[in-house]
């Protein structure tokens, strides 16, 4: 379920890249680590925000988690091979089709490995076989045109959503307290805490 | 045999309109009355005096509504009669009626033969009726809990059943005769559904589906009676926590099914079809959480509301997307024309729930006070953002490639890698929330207290994260995961990590309440956490589903470490994958009635010692003239050795076997069975009496002291 990596992964080496794309991946990141790093030094004159350098190491650490894989051809072919489908009409990823006698996968998966062999890089693989085969033969949308939706949308609803709630608890918190009859007073404040620890203390289940 | 089931059905329509029109009047004559009475009519005189008459209205709209519970009662026995017959007609091998001819055949085991009645579109639609007259059943017979809400619970159910109803009389006819000369023998039952678990896999998806109905009738009923209060939460309550069991149950078989079935060694693809359980089981999740503001703080109604109506259209829509065709699925065994009636009946159900939504929604205003954003209402709020994100992902995964169609003119493939780059961090989200929420007390938490309980989770759970990234990968699949090789390495890390901080948080639950009561009643520690369970069921049944699913979470994650591997495997040839070596003893082929057989015999060794012999089957169904595999798989709580038998070479007559080696695969379905228990737990009601303790030495009479409870 959290998909791609089988056998190959194993066998990753850290930090090594292949193709044009894992060279743009360590620029990107080299690039962002530097600008950390000399975020991080000017600030040493300044005083230090350490809610922004949490974002930052944050951000650093997602994005060495998301490129960092290894690249050697054969990982490159699982991982590849993992994000395109058999177009027999099976369904399946192309790694995953498992009916022999399949007219189709072998002849891709040959494919996949004549394309790494040449030096392809990952974007070219994925274009010949799109060529060839059609769009549907990835198994996931493109994060191109109108495809980048696919992605956009989840994401953009969680940042709404989440917004929301925080307007609607504000709104809730900032509610005036219902009225009560006359003679008694609301409690609140330190007396409110004094109730509530009692309380707990005398129900804590 | 097949006049009896038509007949039967029709009665059951005839039945159906009946209890709907008859209770549509009694409602409203009663109405009329309760208007009269308090002379609320305007422009009218009250006809309070009139005492007679209003009696003889009354008297005639409990009449009346009394007729109409009774046909409902009816159409039960109707459609249970024609689902009787059908499968009286499967035992007779009746291939007269085209249905038994399309889905048996003379030599189809006796089980399957029981299993027709829902292996096909007509079949199937039929059981499903079936199920919602029994569901109807049940609720017209407990009418006295609650007999006005109760009518109007009734009156949506009768409209639902005239739905089914007009189906399989009118589009999907299950006794459809055949026409021209009657074939000898039936065609078969798909090769994929002769498994056992296809005998109970549907029918514990339909009863979750069809279950839904009941909430749905309750919550609709309520907005159009205006009805005061939360009482229909509290009687919806036990059916929805049932509901959402059997589409648990139903959901996991699936998935069981597939990985034991299908032979591509996984147990969810995120079909279209699979995705549609998925939906329905995620809103009704969510609304289980929701409904708990509903009932302890008078808040989110209008919210309920619309979640309850969410779950039992996305049941609804499940079934329009497996049965329309118009999103292409691995499922195609039940694809037909009657997406038309579907796509109708969902909308018509959208504009009646708007409608009353719309009309009544004054009457679901509440006073939302909140006092801290650190509460448990706020969790729960939460909560149900992550829910119905990860609903609206799926559903929207599911749309996108006939969106994508429409927009720039071609489709695309939207598969696992999609949902994984998008649901995982999602859930991951939702885990911690998971681990969280219990910790926070109702109305406000304060920061010292929800620093002193989750100080000692989240320190076990940064231990246990730093002890699988430290030790040898030679251990196990789960160890020496070194997150920075590949992200599903991270997800996995942080899925496990937060599993045991949830795992924790909920230890701590449990010991902290078992502290309270042994210190009260100086019983043992696990004789105190029983009784506290015992005490609040639903509170405690809660946290063991909670821990279910972090061990269905952990099996999850073990995907990251899963190895496979081909090869074609002569006498003698060996093959290693992981820690096991495989050596081919023997193939050979068999012939049954029903199929014949080519397998392979395989010794398992690990290390030097051999630990067992497995024997990979591939089938071929005579009557379907299909093929179908069944992997046999060494289940551990490890990993599972997994072996397909993928069919012969055409040169050399060798077989070609695939292993899979499927890491902590085991624990999902530990896991879904903690869930279970947990869920029946949470049913059983709570134990009343207070716990009583000895009288200090000074008091003469035995004193009882309460402890209080509470979700």
């Amino acid at each position: 379920m959290w998909g791609p990596p089988p056998s190959a992964v194993r066998a990753a080496q850290p930090g090594r890249f292949a193709g044009s794309a894992g060279e743009v991946m360590r620029e990107g990141v080299v690039k962002i680590l530097r600008e950390c790093v000399m975020a991080n030094s000017s600030r040493k004159t300044k005083r230090s925000q350490p809610s922004l350098k949490a974002v930052q190491t944050l951000v650093l650490c997602a994005l060495v988690f998301a490129f960092l894989g290894a690249s050697d051809p054969v990982t490159r072919f699982n991982e590849i091979g993992h994000q395109m489908m058999c177009i027999c009409g099976c369904n399946q990823i192309l790694l995953e089709c498992n009916h022999v006698g399949c007219p189709d996968s072998d002849g891709m998966r040959n494919e996949l490995m004549a394309s790494l062999t040449r030096g392809d890089s990952d974007s070219l693989v994925e274009q010949g076989f799109v060529q060839k085969y059609g769009p549907t033969v990835l198994a996931a949308p493109t994060t191109k045109g109108f495809d980048r939706a696919a992605y956009i949308m989840p994401f953009a609803a969680l940042i709404l959503g989440f917004g929301l709630i925080v307007l609607v608890i504000r709104a809730w918190k900032n509610r005036p307290a219902p009225a009560i009859a006359d003679g008694l007073r609301p409690v609140r404040g330190a007396e409110l805490e004094q109730f509530r620890d009692q309380a707990r203390q005398e129900t804590d289940l | 045999m097949a006049e009896i089931g038509s007949f039967a059905l029709l009665l059951a329509l005839a039945l159906s309109v009946y209890s709907l029109f008859a209770g549509i009047l009694a409602l409203a004559f009663q109405t009329q009355v309760s208007s009269q009475l308090t002379g609320v009519v305007a422009g009218r005189p009250a006809l309070g005096e009139d005492s007679s008459l209003v009696a003889t209205l009354r008297q005639g709209s409990e009449r009346i509504g009394e007729t109409a519970r009774r046909a409902g009662i009816a159409t039960f026995g109707a459609v249970l009669l024609a689902s009787i017959v059908l499968v009286i007609c499967a035992f007779r091998d009746d291939f007269s009626i085209a249905y038994i001819l399309h889905h048996s055949n003379r030599d189809l085991p006796t089980p399957y033969k029981f299993a027709v009645l829902w292996s096909g579109q007509e079949g199937s639609l039929l059981f499903w009726s079936l199920l919602l007259a029994a569901y109807g059943f049940v609720l017209r017979l407990r009418y006295k809990t609650d007999p006005r809400l109760f009518a109007y619970a009734s009156v949506v159910l009768s409209g639902v059943q005239i739905f089914f109803l007009l189906l399989l009389n009118f589009a999907a006819h299950p006794f459809a005769i055949v026409q021209g000369t009657i074939p000898a023998d039936g065609n078969g039952l798909n090769p994929l559904l002769q498994y056992p678990e296809m005998v109970i896999h549907p029918p514990m998806l339909y009863l979750g589906y069809v279950g839904f109905t009941i909430p749905f009738a309750f919550a609709l009923g309520a907005l159009i009676m205006k009805y005061p209060g939360e009482k229909w939460i509290n009687i919806t309550r036990r059916w929805t926590m049932v509901t959402w069991a059997f589409l648990t149950c139903g959901v996991f078989l699936g998935a069981h099914w597939a990985y034991s079935v299908l032979g591509w060694g996984g147990y969810w693809g995120w079909d279209p079809v699979e995705n549609a359980s998925l939906m329905p089981w995620l809103t009704g999740t969510a609304f289980l959480h929701s409904v708990m503001m509903q009932e302890k703080r008078g808040m989110l109604k209008m919210w309920n509301m619309w979640l309850v109506f969410a779950t039992f259209w996305l049941a609804i829509l499940g079934t329009f997307l497996t049965r329309s065709g118009i999103i292409s699925s691995v499922h195609a065994f039940a694809q037909s024309s009657i997406g038309d009636w579907f796509a109708w009946f969902l909308a018509i159900t959208l504009v009646v729930f708007l409608f009353f939504f719309f009309k009544n929604k004054s009457h679901l205003r509440s006073e939302h006070k909140l006092e801290s954003l650190v509460s448990r209402e706020s969790s729960f709020l939460f909560n149900n953002l992550l829910f119905v994100l990860l609903c609206f992902t799926v559903l929207w995964g599911t749309w996108f490639p006939k969106i994508s169609e429409l927009v720039q003119g071609n489709k695309v493939t939207v598969g696992a890698p999609f949902y994984n780059r998008v649901a995982i961090p999602v859930a991951l989200l939702l885990l911690i929330l998971t681990a969280v929420g219990p910790l926070l007390a109702w109305r406000k938490t304060s920061l010292e207290s929800l620093k002193r309980n989750f100080m000692w989770p989240t320190i076990g759970a940064i231990v246990v994260a730093i002890f699988l990234m430290a030790t040898p990968q030679k251990w196990g699949s789960a160890f020496g995961l070194k997150p920075w090789r590949d992200i599903s390495y991270f997800y996995s890390l942080m899925a496990i990590a937060l599993s045991v901080l949830v795992t924790l948080t909920v230890a701590s639950e449990f010991f902290r309440g078992g502290r309270v009561i042994s210190k009260h009643t100086r019983q043992g520690m696990f004789a105190s956490m029983v009784q506290l369970t015992h005490r609040n069921t639903r509170r405690y049944g809660g946290y063991i589903v909670h821990f279910g699913v972090v061990v269905v979470i952990i099996g999850f994650a073990g995907a990251a470490f899963n190895l496979d591997k081909e090869q074609e495997m002569g006498y003698g040839d060996k093959m290693t994958i992981g820690p096991y070596t495989l050596i081919c003893r023997s193939y050979t082929d068999d012939d049954a009635p029903n199929y014949a057989s080519e397998w392979a015999v395989l010794d398992v060794y690990k290390g030097d010692k051999q630990i067992d012999t497995m024997t990979p089957v591939r089938r071929f169904y005579k009557a379907s003239r299909q093929t179908s595999t069944m992997p046999d798989i060494r289940s551990g709580l490890n990993e599972d050795l997994y072996l397909v038998f993928e069919g012969l070479n055409p040169d050399n007559g060798h077989p070609i076997l695939k292993a899979h080696l499927n890491a902590l695969v085991m624990w999902i379905w530990m896991g879904v069975w903690i869930m279970l228990i947990g869920t029946v737990l949470a049913l059983i009601p709570n134990a009343p009496a207070p716990v009583r303790v000895p009288a200090p030495a000074r008091v003469a009479s035995a004193h009882a002291e309460p402890i209080a409870t509470g979700d």
